[in-house]
Order: C-alpha cells, then structure tokens, then sequence
C-alpha cells in the first residue's frame, strides 16, 4: 500500500503543516544555536591550548598536550546516541531534567566540544610558524600572538569550520530528537515514521537539507571574501 | 654594541646532539652593517636567531648595549626585543591585515596609542616607498615590496638593531639592489646597527662594513670588508670571494705560462685611489720589466673601487725583485700566483 499523495492538495493541509513544523524548526534552531554556541566557549579555548602546547610552538608543555588530547579523543570516540544516554545522569543532576529540548543540549555541547576543539586545532596549525616567529621578534606575548596573530589568521579557516560544526550538531539534533529532545528530527520520526505520514518525513527532510545547504553557503562565501584579497 | 663571547647551541634529540654554534665570540659596533657569511646549514640562522632568542644559546654570553640578553625572560626579555628588528626571507607578514595594519602590528604590541601609531605608519611607509599601498594587502605585493612592508614593520618601534635573515635571498638580483640601497640608506639616516646573514657574497660586497665567515657552526675568519677580501685567510672566504671577483686562471693557460723562462705570474689588489694609477706603464718603465696582462676587473666594494690585476712579468730576477719592491712602496698588496724562474 503506497502513500496517498492527494492528501497534499486538501484545503487546510499546507497552514496545517506550517502549524506543525514551526514548533520543531524552533525547537531545532534553539538546540544547534544554543549548543553551537556554549561548544565554541569551551571548545576554542581547548583548541588553542592544544597547539600553542605542541611541541615547537610558543608555550611547549607535553603533558599538557597529551592529557587534553586524550580526553578530547574519548570523548570524540563514543558514539552520540551512548553519549546521550550516559549523560543521563550528569543532565539530571545539571538541570533537573534528562527529558527536553534544554536538556538535549548538554549531550549535545559535551559531544560537539571535543569536535570544536580539533577542528580550531587544525585550523591554528595553518598558520605559518614563521609569522608567529616574526611576532615573537617584535616582542609579542603568548596572550599577543593568540588573539593578533593566531586567530586572526586562521579566520577563514575558522568559519569554514564553524559551517561543518554547525551542521554536524543539526545532524545531532535530529538523533537527540529520538530521545524527546523534540525538534525537527522528533517531528521526523514522530509522524513520518510512527503514524506512516511519508509526506511529513519529506518535508522534514528537504527543511533540514535546505538548512544545511544555507549554512554551508554562507560559511564558504564568508570565507572566500576574508582570502580574495 | 653587540658583543657575542663563547656562544655555543647544540641542538639534543633523541637521535643525538648537533652542534651549530661552536665557541662563537664577535664584536659588532654601533652603527656597522655587520654581514655573516656561510653556506646553507653552516649555523649563521641559528647564530642570528640566537641574538634576539627566538633560539636559545646553550651557552655563551650575547652582550647588547652591555646587557647580557641570555639572562633574560618574560617582560624583561620581550621589551628588548621590541628594540630588536628583525626581517626574513620569506617576510613573514600578517596575510590578514593590510600593508598599514602590519606595519601598526609591533606599535600595537608594544603599548602604542592609536593617535601614536597612524602618524608614525605613514612615516614608515614614506620611509620604504609604499605610501600608496597602504590598504593593499600582502597577497597584492611583490617580492620586493613584502620585503619593504617587512622593513617598515622591524623599523617602527625604533629599535636600536635591525637582524636580517637571509632578508634577500627570495628576490631576484635588481629587487635585492634595491632592498640593499634602502638598508644602507636607512643604516645611514638613523645610525642603525645591522646584522645581515646571507649566502650570497654579493650582499656582503655591496653594503657590509665589516665579515664574519662561518663554516661548520665556527667563525673561521671575520673583520672589515677590505681586509677580508684583499687577504682573505681561509680557503672558504677565498671561495666566496671568487664568487663575486672571479680571479682564477684556466689549468691550462697556467700550465703553459709555467713553461716561460724567467717569467712569473703576480696578482695585484688595489683599492680605493690606487685603481685610477698607472701602475704597469710605471711598472714596465722604472723597472724594465714586461708585463702581460692576463686578467683583471674592477668593481665597487661597498663605496669604494676594489680591483685585482693578473700579471705575468718577464724579466731577469733582478727586475722582478725591484717590481716587487716598486709595488711594495705603493703599498699594493701582491702575491705570487706562479713562479716560473
């Protein structure tokens, strides 16, 4: 038995469908912004302690490098889906609920802040050593070359990466979604698969590819205009 | 100014220690363009970068202005460097801020005001030739004029030195000319002391005021540019030296020179005013000597003409000696390349 796809030319069916999905997609934008966001706090701040830490760089210090690195690999190494029920415990006790949207995005900033870390990591070792070298001859503190030198000059870099970073936790959110994080991935498995409404899963779906496709456009523009010159 | 007294820097790895300094000691006055000379892996990097501790000595004093800078760490450390500038070979500039905006950078670093910093920008790029390049970004620029941003930038916190590593050595041969001619005007202008470590003798030729040579992490011979290069000592600055002032016979002409009774090969140095004397027509009249003329050239050696003249002389063994004796109290330095008597 084939999906009834007539049900799309029903009067009501469209504002219906609007009334439906507004919720998710705010419920999804609050989850990768808010998320997006508080991995970036922790994150950059680790992806820069992990390469200023290397060795051969302005502040070496191994141990530093290695422990940090372990636990930016454990972390990346457990799959979303065990995070998020590991976790359980840990949001509860965070905020009061293991259930939710707002609680959908501790799994959500633990899992994509190692991300986040790795991905300024990569990025800051773009910059060439010598211009890091040139600041330090000018007399540069290591607080100097983080913020005039290493960032700035990693800022296209930097974007690009925020643009997979964002779209990588939108992919997350549909998972969380699974769990009662609610969203346009609930929405998704909800109607499309529960209730057999393929039509509902569609439009999800080409919603999440539109919005992945935006982010991804606006990252790469951003950062074509910061190296055209 | 710049004292450097048994530096040493030996590198440990696990694989084992390479040396690359080895007992260093030199003297760089105020306001010299002093050049170090050696070939690629001699040392010359580390030593240069051993001066403003972007390496560190692994032993050895660097005295500058009578501070031992290799005692030196935090803010002590880096307020001397901002009276340190330093240019490279491949610049080193800032991809993401303008022209002005790198040459602001080291004013920014050191505490500058924003009223401070634009003035003096403007006077820097004056100073380089680039007033009109202003918003311009590296990735616009040419060699030569990356290296002028670079200049500027070194030069804009004042600083009482200026370190060039291999600041050269990408450019082609004109845009080197050029970049020399502003390091001589600038060394010229504001007394600056300039250390510049460099493979090609051409630069050392063209503006240093004193040599050192390194060769396998040690100074094998340094002092005024005149004296390295009308008696250079070691078979490496002779290298050098024929690089810029080939002076060498072909095997086969000195071979069939040698068959020559009574003759003897000379090469003659001269230097400043003796270039525009007539030296062989006096030669061959008070001396009675005949003299061939096998090779010579002349050029500029810093601001002064320096000029080397291949001789064969003929003539009995009284004649020669009186030759030398004339050449001798001239004061023209002279060696016997061959003698055929």
């Amino acid at each position: 038995m084939g999906f009834d796809w007539s049900i799309m030319a029903t009067p009501g069916y469209w504002p219906n469908m609007v009334h439906v999905l507004t919720p998710a997609l705010l419920e999804t934008l609050y989850m990768v912004i808010v998320s997006t966001v508080l991995a970036y706090i922790i994150g950059v701040p680790l992806g820069v302690i992990l390469v200023i830490s290397s060795p051969g760089h302005i502040l070496p210090t191994p141990w530093v490098e290695r422990i940090l690195g372990t636990i930016v690999n454990i972390f990346r190494s457990v799959p979303f889906i065990i995070l998020l029920v590991f976790l359980i415990p840990f949001t509860r006790k965070l905020i009061g609920t293991s259930i939710g949207t707002t609680a959908a995005i501790v799994p959500l900033v633990i899992s994509s802040a190692p991300f986040v870390a790795r991905m300024v990591e990569s990025s800051l070792k773009e910059v060439p050593y010598g211009v890091i070298e040139a600041a330090l001859s000018m007399g540069a503190s290591p607080w100097q070359i983080i913020y005039k030198v290493l960032l700035p000059e990693a800022k296209a870099s930097l974007i690009l990466g925020f643009a997979i970073t964002t779209i990588s936790v939108i992919g997350y959110t549909a998972m969380a979604g699974a769990v009662g994080g609610g969203g346009l991935g609930a929405l998704a498995i909800d109607y499309g698969y529960n209730r057999f409404r393929t039509d509902v899963m569609l439009i999800t779906v080409i919603l999440l590819v539109l919005i992945v496709q935006g982010i991804q456009s606006i990252g790469t523009s951003f950062a074509r205009k910061l190296t055209s010159h | 100014m710049i004292k450097i007294e048994h530096l040493s820097k030996t590198y440990t790895s696990h694989k084992g220690n390479v040396v690359a300094l080895e007992d260093i000691s030199l003297e760089i006055a105020q306001g010299a363009i002093y050049g170090i000379i050696g070939l690629s892996g001699a040392g010359k990097s580390t030593l240069v970068r051993c001066l403003n501790r972007l390496e560190e000595p692994t032993g050895g004093q660097i005295l500058i202005d009578g501070q031992d800078i290799t005692k030196l760490s935090g803010k002590a450390l880096r307020e001397t460097r901002q009276t340190i500038g330093m240019i490279f070979q491949h610049f080193h500039l800032l991809q993401s801020r303008t022209v002005g905006e790198n040459i602001a950078f080291p004013l920014e670093i050191a505490g500058y005001k924003k009223n401070k910093i634009k003035p003096r920008v403007e006077e820097l790029l004056q100073l380089v030739g680039l007033a009109d390049k202003a918003d311009a970004y590296p990735s616009q620029l040419s060699g030569g004029q990356k290296q002028r941003v670079g200049i500027a930038r070194a030069l804009a916190t004042r600083p009482k030195v200026l370190l060039c590593d291999e600041a050269t050595s990408a450019l082609d041969p004109q845009t080197t000319v050029s970049i020399l001619n502003l390091l001589r005007d600038i060394n010229q202008q504001f007394g600056l002391t300039i250390v510049i470590i460099t493979h090609e003798m051409k630069v050392i030729k063209e503006i240093c005021s004193d040599v050192a040579v390194i060769d396998a992490s040690k100074i094998v011979e340094n002092g005024p540019v005149e004296q390295v290069f009308i008696q250079p000592q070691s078979a490496i600055a002779k290298e050098f030296i024929s690089s810029v002032f080939p002076n060498e016979l072909p095997g086969d002409l000195l071979r069939e020179l040698a068959t020559h009774a009574d003759s003897e090969i000379i090469r003659i140095h001269f230097l400043g005013s003796r270039a525009s004397d007539p030296i062989i027509a006096d030669l061959m009249k008070d001396c009675q000597v005949r003299a061939n003329i096998l090779y010579g050239s002349i050029d500029h050696l810093r601001s002064t003409l320096f000029g080397t003249l291949t001789l064969e002389l003929q003539g009995s063994k009284e004649q020669l000696a009186k030759a030398h004796t004339y050449l001798d109290e001239r004061g023209l330095k002279m060696e016997v390349i061959q003698n055929g008597i």
